[in-house]
């Protein structure tokens, strides 16, 4: 399996998370990328929109995951156009995990599918570099997710309300971005309800301290 | 419908000059002299039922089959040729098997008559093929709850409450409309499409047929099975109880 970067290829050692609330989810992401030890882009999105209500929160080569979240986007295209209504984030993850089991080894992509349908409410879904799918209440993810897989276990509670849930990501993926060397730079966030999209920034000035 | 002779009638890609395709409508005629079949969209699941005629008694009872299943939340009834219903019908299946590896959840049931839909009508469209003598009742329970649907040889398909194809279909229709189906639950809905079948057999034209019934009940996970032998028995007995009653109504009017 060749998970490991090209000579010179962009990566997005990061930290990225999504965490279920009653009404939809939260999905967080530091800003940086790095070629080696430069940092290629300290402003840098990580949090694609893949539908109206479904977004991927992106980990791995750059260049593998974009791929990826464009092929997804074109196939939830396809199916809101079909089925005439939306796609739930269930089957958005599973075409996900379709493209990276199937390809597995040529490309290192790490995951995590969250959005909310009118089937389900609020889901999450990580995928990580196997192609596997697990369904979760939160998940983390990244290079700098390993340095607070124990504050997000201690801290997490369920049935956190949406402005806890935005403080518990802001505040875990600050954790990392302040470990971790490959995450850095700001924090951005979505929250996906019934109502829409609501995007959040945390500039790197403002960033949580505990 | 005088195509014989004109030439207009030998293939289905062949338009009449007054834009009718003949090989279309004789597959028509092929379902309207088939054992009647019909369809329920009851609030709380689906149920199909099919008059299959016997032609011999040396068949083994449950030979034949004409209502099949297609996934885990759905099934169909053809009416027509069996043989040409069958061979949709493996097409459905490899549709539902294929949207499944895709999307990992069932078909929903618009997607798998519009597949169908699809299928059937390229067989009206090439000389090299002939259109199918079947039609077909699709059951499914999805995400949008019950839904019925049927696809004419022509591969044009509608959503229904309720529908009857084959000999029978007047008789059945009329039963059907006097039916409030959003009200009715499959319990009731098996009881009636049993009535229906029984009241739409014509003893004069054919002595024997099976009763072939299978529902989808939402409350058991909307999964599509035969009804259990005890509930076909009893329906039996409610269509037959029916059916004398009617007879002794009549016998009371020549009085």
């Amino acid at each position: 399996m060749t998970t490991v970067l090209k000579a010179g290829e962009v990566d997005l050692g990061t930290t990225i998370m999504a965490v279920e609330f009653a009404g939809g989810v939260v999905v967080a992401a530091d800003s940086r990328t790095t070629t080696g030890a430069y940092i290629a882009n300290r402003v840098t999105d990580k949090l694609t929109k893949v539908h109206d209500r479904i977004y991927c929160c992106r980990s791995g080569s750059a260049a593998d995951t974009q791929a990826v979240a464009d092929i997804v986007h074109y196939y939830l295209q396809l199916y809101s156009v079909q089925h005439d209504e939306a796609p739930t984030t269930r089957v958005a993850a599973s075409l996900f995990q379709e493209l990276c089991y199937k390809n597995k080894d040529n490309l290192s992509a790490g995951i995590i599918v969250a959005g909310w349908d009118a089937q389900h409410g609020g889901q999450v879904y990580g995928i990580p570099l196997g192609g596997s799918l697990h369904r979760q209440p939160f998940a983390i993810g990244g290079s700098g997710s390993t340095y607070i897989y124990g504050y997000c276990d201690s801290a997490y509670r369920e049935n956190m309300s949406r402005d806890e849930c935005v403080e518990f990501a802001k505040n875990a993926v600050a954790l990392a971005m302040a470990r971790d060397g490959s995450s850095g730079g700001v924090i951005r966030l979505a929250v996906i309800t019934e109502g829409g999209v609501e995007r959040l920034f945390v500039a790197g000035s403002d960033l949580p301290r505990k | 419908m005088s195509a014989i002779g004109t030439g207009y009638d030998l293939s289905a890609s062949t338009y009449s000059p007054d834009g009718r395709i003949f090989q279309v409508e004789y597959a028509t005629k092929a379902v309207e002299n088939s054992g009647t079949a019909i369809g329920l969209r009851c609030k709380d699941g689906v149920v199909l039922a099919v008059e299959k005629l016997v032609q011999s008694k040396l068949m083994v009872p449950g030979s034949n089959r004409r209502i099949l299943a297609v996934d885990r939340h759905s099934g169909m009834a053809i009416a027509g040729l069996l043989a040409d219903g069958r061979h949709v019908i493996k097409r459905a299946r490899d549709e539902a098997e294929n949207y499944r590896d895709i999307y990992r959840v069932p078909i929903p049931g618009k997607m798998l008559t519009d597949r169908i839909g699809q299928y059937v009508s390229m067989h009206t469209l090439y000389s090299s093929v002939r259109p199918f003598g079947s039609a077909l009742l699709i059951g499914a329970v999805d995400t949008h709850g019950p839904q019925l649907f049927l696809v004419e040889p022509s591969g044009v398909y509608w959503g229904y409450a309720g529908c009857a194809i084959g000999k029978g279909k007047q008789v059945a229709k009329a039963e059907i409309e006097k039916l409030k189906l959003d009200e009715l639950t499959v319990a009731e809905g098996v009881k009636e499409a049993a009535r229906i079948i029984y009241a739409a057999h014509d003893e004069n034209k054919d002595r024997e047929f099976q009763l072939e019934m299978s529902w989808i009940p939402v409350a058991n996970g909307g999964r599509h099975q035969p009804v259990p032998p005890e509930i076909q028995a009893e329906a039996e007995q409610y269509a037959k109880d029916a059916l004398l009653g009617d007879e002794m109504e009549d016998d009371d009017d020549d009085m």
